[in-house]
């Protein structure tokens, strides 16, 4: 028996042992981060939304729930849709470019069939939903406004394609989700013309 | 007669055998002791000191109240809304213990905001005492985020659109963003799954940490000391018997103060309860009296009081490089620098009383921007609010990241050798 004690085998021992429990912890720790993800069930209910859209009037909007998010769907009037361009040098990213839109979206006026605006109504500032106020010259937004979505919650200003305004909290264009034509009068949300075929 | 005082005294004696019976086997007489009986404060510890007691208070009646709120509350999006309603109509005295938790958490943070002006007017976060102002700023995060999963709770419509804002400033950090809003909320909106995972972190993980920080926090100030208004050292001058010259133990005399404070604490407490719960849509903001409607944002949004400086400071920037990101970094960077102050204050004095006219202007002035910068957060994002908030905002900062400068040029009264103090 020796009363030596080697202090560097004993100091290896112990940082081996912490580090392989460690490991084990973080190992253990995995299936209790994950359980906070999305479930198996919040997943199934992500199914797209089918909306008639042929007693949509011109100038109105209709407020779809997809996902347990608002989708609008406004009917655009010519006047509307003429008026867009004019927008452009007040807005933060007037051709889509750094925005969230499906490719058949990122044009002039956003959309695939241009009276038929569809973008969810969720602020890209902090997920409010934006009130639609379609009248130019809005009392409470100024003589300047053309025409738009106004957000409640932190002023963010979009026009009536949901590109949004410079100098608002908001950094991008409202997100246009997937969409498609099932026929005239309908609109299925949440699905794509190449996924749907 | 004789009789009585005998069995009085073998009645005293029975107590004291069965104490010294504990004492043997767990450290019952030593704590208490240490922990508030023989522990010494210095004697000229004034009105500002009421606070620390009642903010215990309040943890004490929070945590009883919530217990007995979870009895009847239904953390599932289909019957949250209802069930409050149903603890405030049908519960015997449901809508008291309902408004004691509701009111208690707005008096929560008054006591905890009254507490820590208390710690900047009498320079109690210096040297030693930076721990003890750690621990106390980690209680008020972990008190933040309290507050926040508790105010989902209700599922009303304010409560909803509260909380979606307040998580999708986690969907502002680059990268990781999208992923860990969808991760902290389970679902691709607040939803069901998002109320009940809040209600566990609300009524169990939280208040363990909280209780967990408030022990860490006073054996912090038991082992250090307290401080007090002239902000000097009492260990300093000790007497004889070892315990310093100019200080009191806490039992029986800063047990009786306190108690008297909680008494006066408890008469505007139960005005608010009883007269004006609601306390003008401050303390229970009217469109959460609606259930919440993943539809249709209020018309106007604005989170509970306490939150409102913090979230003046959110608004007042604007976003560029294409992210937003920069409001909830200011917004984070606005509490990160309180837990600097020790290290950001270099006065040779503590107090108040003996600092010169920039840090009076100074403080001031802080809390007239702290308290304009919760009244723009209660407001619409319009003029003149949104420049106050950036007047606000920017001030608030200087106020802390300039303070190094000029605590040091400051003029400085002498500090006494002994607490001022006037029998009364």
């Amino acid at each position: 028996m020796t009363e030596h004690v080697d202090k560097g085998r004993r100091q290896l021992l112990t940082a081996a042992t912490a580090l392989t429990g460690a490991v084990g912890a973080a190992f253990a720790a995995a299936p209790f981060l994950a359980s906070w993800k999305p479930s198996a069930r919040a997943k199934a209910l992500g199914a797209p939304v089918e909306v008639d859209i042929s007693k949509l009037e011109v100038g109105a909007l209709l407020k779809v729930e997809w996902r347990g998010k608002p989708v609008y769907v406004v009917h655009r009037s010519q006047e509307m849709i003429a008026e867009l361009p004019r927008n452009d040098d007040r807005l933060a990213d007037p051709g889509s470019q750094a925005s969230d839109q499906p490719t058949y979206a990122q044009n002039e006026s956003r959309a695939i069939r241009p009276e038929y605006l569809v973008v969810l109504g969720v602020c890209t500032h902090l997920g409010c939903a934006p009130m639609g106020r379609f009248t130019a010259g809005d009392a409470e937004l100024g003589a300047d406004w053309p025409g738009g979505f106004y957000c409640p919650c932190h002023g963010s200003r979009f026009d009536l394609a949901g590109r949004v305004f410079k100098g608002v909290p908001a950094p991008t264009n409202l997100a246009v989700p997937p969409y498609a034509f099932a026929d005239d009068n309908h609109i299925l949300i949440g699905q794509d013309k190449s996924r749907a075929a | 007669m004789a009789n009585e005082a005998t069995s009085a005294a073998n009645g005293g004696g029975r107590m004291q055998a069965l104490l010294g019976w504990i004492d043997e086997r767990f450290p019952l007489t030593q704590m208490w002791n240490e922990q508030w009986g023989k522990y010494y404060a210095p004697k000229n510890l004034n009105n500002w000191y009421y606070f620390g007691s009642l903010s215990l208070m309040v943890l004490v009646m929070q945590i009883l109240t919530g217990i007995f709120l979870t009895m009847n509350y239904k953390p599932s999006a289909a019957e949250a809304f209802g069930s409050v309603e149903y603890i405030m109509r049908d519960v015997e005295w449901g809508w008291l213990i309902r408004y004691l938790h509701s009111t208690g958490a707005s008096a929560f943070f008054i006591v905890v905001y009254l507490h820590m002006f208390r710690a900047m007017l009498y320079g109690s976060y210096r040297k030693p005492r930076e721990l003890l102002w750690i621990f106390g700023m980690v209680i008020y995060l972990v008190l933040m985020g309290e507050a926040f999963f508790g105010y989902l709770l209700p599922w009303g419509n304010m409560s909803y659109w509260g909380a979606q804002v307040i998580v999708s400033l986690f969907g502002t950090l680059p990268v990781i963003g999208s992923g860990l809003v969808e991760w902290i909320r389970g679902d691709f909106y607040i939803s069901d799954i998002t109320l009940n995972r809040f209600f566990a972190l609300h009524v169990i993980a939280l208040p363990m940490v909280l209780i967990f920080l408030v022990v860490a926090h006073l054996l912090a100030l038991h082992e250090v000391g307290s401080n007090n208004p002239d902000g000097i050292e009492v260990k300093k001058n000790k007497g004889p018997d070892g315990h310093p010259l100019d200080s009191i133990p806490s039992h029986p005399y800063y047990s009786v103060k306190d108690l008297m404070g909680l008494a006066f604490f408890l008469i505007l407490f139960c005005g608010v309860v009883f007269l004006a719960p609601a306390f003008g849509g401050l303390f229970l903001e009217p469109p959460n009296f609606e259930p919440a409607n993943p539809m249709q944002t209020p018309p106007h949004i604005a989170p509970v009081w306490y939150f409102t400086p913090f979230y003046a400071m959110l608004r007042a920037v604007p976003a560029f490089f294409g992210t937003q990101i920069w409001g909830v970094l200011v917004m984070g960077a606005a509490i990160v620098l309180l837990f600097f102050l020790p290290w950001l204050d270099r006065a040779p004095v503590k107090s108040i009383r003996y600092r010169g006219p920039i840090y009076k202007v100074g403080l001031a002035l802080f809390v007239v921007c702290f308290v304009t910068l919760g009244y723009c957060g209660l407001k619409p994002a319009v003029e003149p609010f949104k420049t106050l908030s950036v007047v606000g905002t920017v001030y608030y900062f200087a106020f802390f990241l300039l303070m190094p400068w000029y605590s040091r040029i400051d003029s400085h009264k002498p500090e006494p050798q002994r607490v001022k103090y006037h029998a009364h």
